[in-house]
């Protein structure tokens, strides 16, 4: 089995509010998340595939096709975007990074039909990422 | 979904590779440069994965504040520019402390991180220098 990553950047504002609680307690659980004007992030993402080697191209998967579905997936709906306001997959949750990884996760296992998708890791700084593994793990 | 969270800390130390029981000789032989008697230092990076259920109002497996102030209170105000062999007392001889290779370091630090309530503790990866890293998942796991 041989696993390939691919990487790509993505930036995007967002914040964290839960409507159910006092405005005490948004400011207490997610501190300065919790701004309502928003902050930003230089999302950096890598997305592995597993798979065995094609025996006529010696490869996992076509990159080139990779990487548009990367651009029609990602780039197209979460780049320079409000993540609260503007992309329908994560409306009803928080835009965490959790959850933004999930609904990657869910964007790309069913289109990647060439080996499997194994992992997405997202970071969101250099010092905070989120690995996330499917059901198949 | 398993969903693991990742978050880089660092902290700066000093130590010096010896075993008390051998001569000078035989721990010059063995740990080389590392065994110099005046010690020398590392700056160390610490990266901490925990693992858990999203919970649903914050759509987080951890808060983070909870995390960096378990890693601060328990990892880094112990570790954190301090003689390893001398402050630590897993590492101190006079208690019959470990030698503080990153491997034993990165030992110690699951073991004080493990008790974390908010999510599950999978692994700690200790680099020593950008070339060397060393990672530690408990020995219950099955690989890292």
């Amino acid at each position: 089995m041989i696993y390939l990553t691919r990487k790509m950047e993505f930036s995007a504002a967002h914040f964290y509010y839960n409507p159910e609680w006092s405005e005490e307690q948004n400011q207490r659980v997610f501190g300065k998340c919790a701004n309502r004007h928003g902050h930003g992030h230089n999302y950096i993402l890598e997305v592995t595939v597993a798979g065995t080697p094609d025996p006529q191209t010696g490869m996992v998967l076509d990159l080139a096709e990779l990487k548009q579905l990367l651009e029609r997936e990602i780039t197209d709906r979460f780049d320079h975007r409000h993540l609260n306001f503007e992309v329908p997959e994560l409306a009803g949750c928080q835009p965490t990074t959790e959850n933004l990884a999930v609904t990657i996760w869910r964007l790309l296992a069913p289109k990647i039909r060439q080996g499997r998708l194994h992992r997405v890791r997202l970071y969101e700084s250099p010092d905070l990422f989120v690995d996330c593994y499917g059901d198949t793990q | 979904m398993r969903i693991e969270l990742t978050r880089r800390y660092s902290f700066a130390a000093s130590h010096r590779l010896a075993q008390p029981q051998l001569s000078e000789e035989d721990n010059r032989r063995l740990y080389g440069k590392c065994a110099n008697p005046y010690g020398h230092g590392h700056n160390y990076v610490l990266e901490v994965t925990v693992t858990g259920p999203l919970d649903p109002a914050t759509g987080m497996v951890a808060n983070l504040a909870d995390l960096d102030r378990f890693v601060h209170r328990e990892v880094l105000a112990a570790l954190d520019h301090v003689y390893l062999n001398e402050q630590v007392e897993a590492f101190h001889p006079a208690c019959g402390g470990q030698v503080p290779t990153t491997e034993n370091l990165c030992i110690e630090i699951f073991r004080r991180l493990e008790p974390f309530l908010s999510a599950r503790l999978c692994r700690v990866r200790l680099e020593e220098t950008g070339r060397n890293s060393f990672e530690y998942a408990g020995e219950s796991s099955r690989r890292p």
